[in-house]
């Protein structure tokens, strides 16, 4: 594989797997928040 | 405090010596896994001697392991956990105790690992002044982290597989100072041995200093 | 629909989130622009020094992450407040990620810089077992017990950790020193436009964390909200909500039991 092989992988990784938890992160909290009253939705 | 420490400690050794769970399983253990090196490293390409300080450490590792789930298993049972809480001994004390019933036992072991490595690797020990000194710190400094994430790992269903997670990456310095430093004392390096039992004697200073501080805090929970 | 619930949204996301968010992929834009056209191969390293771009910004992101795990836990035995917890566990997550991301571009980087995946290199050791003890921290973090339990227990865990990180890393590079050099070889002769390039990927790889950390701490307050919500509301839920899955179930279950 040439470096720029290497330089995709790489950053198709990186962005993959972001992109991957910040969806995950995303869906688990709206489906959390349907199942909390909206009084109790504050969190700072 | 150290007046209780000594009691806990007088009462572990007690109930191992009657039980007779560290001679009669974990020290046969401790020597299956020095004959499973063998297998595995081919005993006559002088790999096993080469690799004699980690094996002997890998080992030790192991069998600390289970000393100190042996250790807070015998509390677990009957409410003795709550017992030893309300019993008003010095949570300080109690961690000292118990720590140093594990170093005892582990001690004995790494005696019998010892004499297992110069039968069964040929291994000619030297350096005794660093062997020694590199097992006490060495020793302490598991004893102290073992009893700390013992008593954390006590009261879980999952303690069995969860204290190897936990306790294995944070004792991972000690193996690698130990074995350097069991390195330096057979004469196989000529790096600095004395080092490293000074890294490993920070290990120890500070993790029994951790379990002085915050083991009652631990013993409340289960 | 009431107008409480009209007010309150049901999800993570805020003003200031979305704004946050729109600034990070505005941001990892500039850096792949900067990183992949803009600056030149480096000198010694050739093209493969691009992935540095991102390798050191996640890992210094990485130790943000742990450092404010460290801080929540501190705080939590300090003040006891959830709030703490809440910030501890959250950026311990994605501080795992950010790891897991460290390790992967530091091996990608590795293979055509020194011809192999993994080299024994003191950083990349140390961040192995970083790795490893700070799974261990949101393993028992997850552990069903009652809050205060939980949150003790693994605000120990997360401080006897940290304490044992110098150690192992003052180990490892004993051990390893003398062998290899540093990672970041191509510091002594970085150009401007790199140095640029990666303090842009610095803050751009710390305003994503930035994004990240808000949202799971969100998640994380939701999912404490509803363990104390109760069995009774949440199994009624649940079953309305026929086939959604949880992480929650065990922890609700195990709090209301006891």
């Amino acid at each position: 594989m040439t470096q720029w092989g290497y330089v995709t992988v790489g950053y198709v990784l990186v962005f993959v797997v972001l992109a991957v938890y910040a969806v995950r992160t995303l869906l688990k909290g709206r489906a959390l928040s349907k199942q909390v009253p909206p009084e109790s939705r504050r969190w700072m | 405090m150290f007046r209780d420490a000594a009691l806990v400690a007088g009462k572990d050794l007690r109930v191992e010596w009657r039980s007779r769970v560290t001679i009669n399983q974990v020290a046969p253990f401790a020597v299956l896994v020095l004959i499973l090196f063998a297998f595995a490293l081919d005993p006559d390409r002088g790999v096993l001697q080469q690799a004699t300080a980690g094996l002997f450490w890998v080992a030790v590792l192991f069998s600390a392991l289970l000393a100190v789930q042996r250790a807070f298993a015998i509390e677990s049972v009957d409410g003795n956990r709550d017992a030893l809480r309300l019993s008003g001994l010095d949570p300080a004390g109690i961690f000292l105790g118990k720590a140093s019933a594990v170093a005892l036992e582990l001690a004995g072991l790494e005696a019998l690992l010892l004499v297992g490595v110069v039968v069964l690797y040929s291994t000619t020990l030297s350096g005794w002044l660093l062997l020694v000194t590199t097992c006490v710190v060495a020793t302490i400094g598991l004893a102290a982290a073992g009893s700390l994430y013992g008593v954390l790992a006590a009261g879980l269903r999952v303690r069995e597989t969860l204290l190897p997670l936990l306790l294995l990456p944070v004792v991972a310095p000690v193996l690698l100072g130990a074995t350097r430093a069991f390195e330096a004392a057979f004469g196989q390096t000529t790096a600095d041995g004395w080092s490293w039992v000074g890294l490993l004697t920070t290990f120890a200073v500070i993790y029994v200093a951790f379990g002085v501080l915050a083991f009652g805090s631990l013993l409340e929970e289960s | 629909m009431t107008e409480s619930e009209a007010t309150v949204p049901a999800h993570t996301g805020s003003r200031t989130t979305r704004l946050l968010g729109l600034a990070t992929l505005v941001g990892i834009a500039v850096v792949l622009v900067l990183g992949l056209v803009v600056t030149g191969p480096d000198a010694v390293q050739g093209d493969a020094a691009r992935l540095i771009y991102l390798h050191v910004p996640v890992a210094v992101a990485m130790n943000v992450g742990f450092g404010l795990t460290t801080l929540g836990s501190v705080m939590w035995l300090w003040k006891k407040s959830r709030w703490w917890d809440t910030v501890a566990v959250s950026a311990c997550e994605v501080g795992l990620v950010y790891t897991g991301l460290t390790l992967v571009t530091g091996m990608v980087w590795g293979r055509p810089t020194w011809g192999v995946y993994w080299t024994w290199d003191a950083r990349l050791t140390t961040f192995s077992l970083l790795f490893l003890l700070y799974l261990g921290y949101l393993v028992v973090r997850h552990l069903p017990a009652e809050t205060e339990v939980r949150n003790r227990r693994s605000a120990y865990v997360a401080l006897l950790a940290f304490v044992d990180v110098p150690i192992v890393y003052l180990s490892v590079s004993w051990w390893r020193g003398l062998h290899q050099s540093a990672t970041l070889s191509l510091s002594s002769t970085i150009s401007g436009l790199m140095l640029f390039t990666l303090m842009t990927g610095m803050i751009v790889a710390l305003m994503g964390f930035a994004w990240l950390l808000i949202h799971r701490f969100r998640v994380a307050w939701l999912e404490d909200e509803l363990d104390s919500v109760g069995l009774e509301l949440a199994i009624s839920e649940r079953r309305a909500e026929a086939g959604m899955t949880s992480v929650n179930v065990p922890a609700t279950v195990e709090a209301v039991v006891r």
